[in-house]
């Protein structure tokens, strides 16, 4: 068979639509006050409830359709109820187009409305159609900051009911969350800090010679005192910045960030402060703190549920903590005791960070660009 | 004139004419675009012309069935109390949704008889059209309710248990079909009575008897109606290759579908018998134009899949896309095919396990027990077919596959 025909034959084929029992799709979004949405409503079933081949041909032309647009929209908005705390949303069409669903074409509205207040509860009703088809459905997608439900409007359920603060609160914890963990995987000012205390954390310095710890557990509570240190001290000013408690501008946060960077990486290439390196973790962690505390700022922080984003943020950038420890630890302890854990991965790594730290501090200080996006 | 009114446990639809055999180049356009992105749905657009056409609807305004609805409905606008007039309409519906295999028809149908229906006593004439409606919905035993209180009015309706001694035979029944025959063969025409009891004797173990006596009973009314006849052509054809008669079902497929009757069923019936035997190309031909159909669909798929046909893949995706939107809406109406598209063209044996075992529990027609029996077997959960086992023992069904697949389980259980 040449491609051609094959094309043809899979085209025609794809023109095929399905039968199906009659479906109406309405997506329907809610932004503070504001509703929007759109309903795809199946043409053979506006036929059959107002007539739309007006010449009787059999065939709905797109000039039909447009015809009844007027009509369309008064119908389906009669049909449908949008209320926000007990009080009427009023809707109005504001665009018509047409798409293809699996069992034909489709007319599609796109609404839009306006309620008193950012609703706490909204209610929707919907009676499209169930006076003469009692297996009609309406599939509800309902979106809420950037969270969607489906729901099913039939014959014995037209009313639907969201509480929007319960859906609310939790996606807000969730999304800070998330956002916590993205800006350490993203951050990689606050992974090279740790990663510099961390680097020795396998090793014990004795007369100037680095040497193997002899138990996993040396290098873990190493490990462990320096993110709790790390943790305590960034949380405590991330919270405190959060809060409006302080707050420090935040040219002089990222260039002290990138000096702690530089700082912890040199005291590997010459050692001043050896096993109480949690010290530093936790001093430049103080500053750390700041920094998470613009990006959660960035993200806007909502005034009723304050300690929950701050909750989720930190728990977020705790949990990407501890995924770069989990990943590194293990990986450390194994190499630790040759030749290339040492001079390779802590010498020239450490070298590697003190010079991209110090780029960083050039950018930072003098406000330039030289590797950052 | 009343013909058998056996139930239709699917939705048969008929290729549309206009769409499929007189292609339209404005509308090739979009699904060549549509092609592109696979069976993915196109995007919201605004069409270029007033003149584009958008939908073509099962039938013309003009034309004398769309006239005849219209009148329908708008006797009943005048009286929607009029019980005669809802039933008419409530009917006419109904036999669309058969005719077209369009269940669009079934909701409008419900819609015109709720009145009554709601009602804690409806008339008997709407429970039997309520029953109807049930059992295409496959809420079997809600029909079965619903067609016994109308013989409680009636029990010398032929119709009320043509459809009891069918829908018995759907959940595998045979002695609740047998008794409804019995009830039937007094008040029917001999061709009906002997219709219905060897639908029961061609399941147990009794074929090779109830071909003959079918054949004997059609032959002696050349006279019967085309639609009826197609149902019996049919019935000989799986009679037959229950005794492993593959010619002699052929046959019969063949005079079934020369009487030039657009039936599903039978197109289904025999595709699976040409799969059955390694014939894909033939399915392809046969089932060309009749993507609009689930059932049917799903056979051509697995037809193309056989041949590495190059449209396998879109119709694979179509059906998922069928049965995706199903699922939104919350039907089940197609499970025995959903399972032999999560075994035979999605490799998902658990996933078809589900299905079969799910879509058993209400439906035990022979098909359903085969593919509960493949997907046990392919999903290596032997006991999960034993009430289909069960079902083969008892019923004592003749088919040599499926005695083929029951000796597969002994083999397996060792």
């Amino acid at each position: 068979m040449s491609r051609a025909l094959a094309l043809l034959l899979l085209c025609a084929s794809l023109a095929a639509q399905a039968h199906k029992p009659s479906d109406s799709y309405l997506h329907l979004k809610i932004d503070g006050a504001e509703v929007t949405g759109q309903w795809d409503i199946a043409l053979r079933d506006l036929e059959q409830a107002i007539g739309l081949d007006t010449n009787g041909d059999g065939e709905i032309t797109w000039g039909e359709l447009r015809a009844h647009h007027t009509d369309i929209a008064a119908y389906a908005l009669a049909r449908l109820s949008v209320a926000g705390d007990a009080k009427s949303c009023p809707l109005a069409v504001s665009g018509h187009q047409v798409d293809q669903h699996s069992d034909g074409a489709y007319a599609v509205l796109r609404f839009s409305g306006i309620c008193e207040h950012a609703p706490a509860v909204i209610e929707i009703g919907y009676n499209l159609f169930f006076d003469f088809d009692a297996q009609h459905k309406g599939l509800l997608n309902l979106e809420y900051q950037g969270r969607v439900q489906s729901l099913v409007f039939a014959p014995e359920q037209t009313k639907q009911r969201f509480e929007l603060g319960a859906m609310s609160a939790w996606r807000q914890f969730m999304s800070y969350g998330r956002e916590g963990a993205w800006h350490i995987w993203i951050g990689y000012d606050h992974i090279l800090f740790l990663i510099s205390l961390l680097l020795p954390a396998v090793l014990l310095r004795e007369r100037r010679r680095w040497l193997p710890v002899a138990r996993f557990g040396d290098a873990f509570w190493d490990v462990f005192k320096i993110v709790t240190a790390f943790t305590v001290a960034h949380s405590i000013t991330l919270s405190l910045a959060a809060m409006g408690v302080i707050s420090l501008p935040s040219r002089l946060v990222e260039s002290a960030i990138a000096t702690s960077v530089v700082l912890a990486a040199l005291n590997n290439l010459t050692p001043v402060v050896g096993g109480r390196r949690w010290m530093v973790a936790f001093a430049f962690g103080l500053i750390h703190g700041f920094g998470f505390a613009s990006v959660l700022t960035e993200l806007g922080l909502p005034r009723d549920t304050l300690v929950l984003a701050l909750v989720g943020f930190n728990l977020g950038v705790e949990a990407g903590q501890l995924a770069v420890v989990a990943a590194f630890l293990p990986l450390a302890y194994f190499l630790r005791a040759g030749w290339f854990y040492q001079r390779v991965i802590l010498f020239g790594g450490s070298m590697v960070i003190v010079a991209i730290a110090l780029i960083w501090l050039l950018e930072r200080v003098l406000d330039m660009k030289l590797i950052s996006a | 004139m009343l013909y058998s009114p056996f139930p239709a446990k699917n939705a048969w639809p008929r290729p549309a004419k206009s769409r499929c055999i007189r292609p339209d180049m404005r509308r090739l356009l979009i699904p060549v675009l549509v092609c592109a992105l696979g069976a993915a749905q196109a995007a919201p657009h605004t069409p270029r012309s007033d003149d584009e056409v958008l939908e073509h609807l099962p039938y013309k305004a003009s034309a004398a069935e769309g006239k005849e609805l219209r009148q329908l409905r708008r006797a009943l606008a005048e009286q929607p109390r009029n019980l005669a007039r809802a039933l008419a309409l409530a009917r006419r519906y109904f036999d669309l949704a058969g005719a077209e295999g369009d269940p669009r028809y079934i909701g409008y149908a419900e819609a015109a008889i709720r009145p009554w229906s709601q009602a804690a006593d409806p008339p008997p004439e709407i429970l039997v059209m309520r029953a109807l409606l049930r059992q295409y919905r496959h809420e079997f035993d809600a029909a079965l309710a619903d067609l016994a209180r109308a013989a409680e009015h009636d029990p010398g309706s032929a119709e009320i248990w043509s459809w009891r001694s069918a829908i018995f035979l759907v959940q595998a029944d045979y002695a609740g079909a047998r008794a409804a025959c019995a009830k039937l063969a007094p008040v029917a025409s001999a061709l009906l009575g002997t219709a219905c009891i060897s639908s029961v004797d061609g399941l147990t173990r009794k074929s090779a008897q109830a071909y003959t006596e079918l054949s004997k009973a059609l032959a002696r009314r050349p006279d019967a109606d085309p639609d009826f006849k197609l149902w019996i052509q049919t019935r000989l054809a799986e009679m037959a290759l229950r005794q492993g008669r593959d010619a002699l079902a052929e046959r019969h497929f063949k005079a079934g579908l020369a009487l030039g009757v657009t039936d599903g069923f039978i197109l289904a019936a025999y595709a699976d018998f040409l799969l059955d035997r390694g014939r894909a190309a033939e399915v392809v031909a046969l089932l060309r134009d009749w993507e609009r159909s689930d059932i049917l669909l799903l056979r051509l798929a697995l037809a193309e899949q056989a041949l590495k046909h190059p449209s396998a893949p879109a119709h694979i995706a179509m059906l998922k896309q069928r049965f995706d939107a199903s699922a939104r809406r919350g039907d089940k109406l197609h499970q025995q095919e959903e399972a032999r598209f999560h075994l035979y063209l999605l490799g998902d044996a658990p996933g078809a396990l589900r299905l079969a075992a799910e879509n058993y529990r209400l439906q035990r027609e022979p098909r359903d027990a085969r593919i509960l029996l493949e997907a046990a077997l392919a999903a290596k959960q032997l006991a999960a077919a034993q009430p289909a086992l069960d079902w083969l023992r008892a019923s004592g069904y003749e088919d040599p596959l499926y005695a083929k697949l029951a000796q597969a389980f002994k083999d397996g259980a060792k």
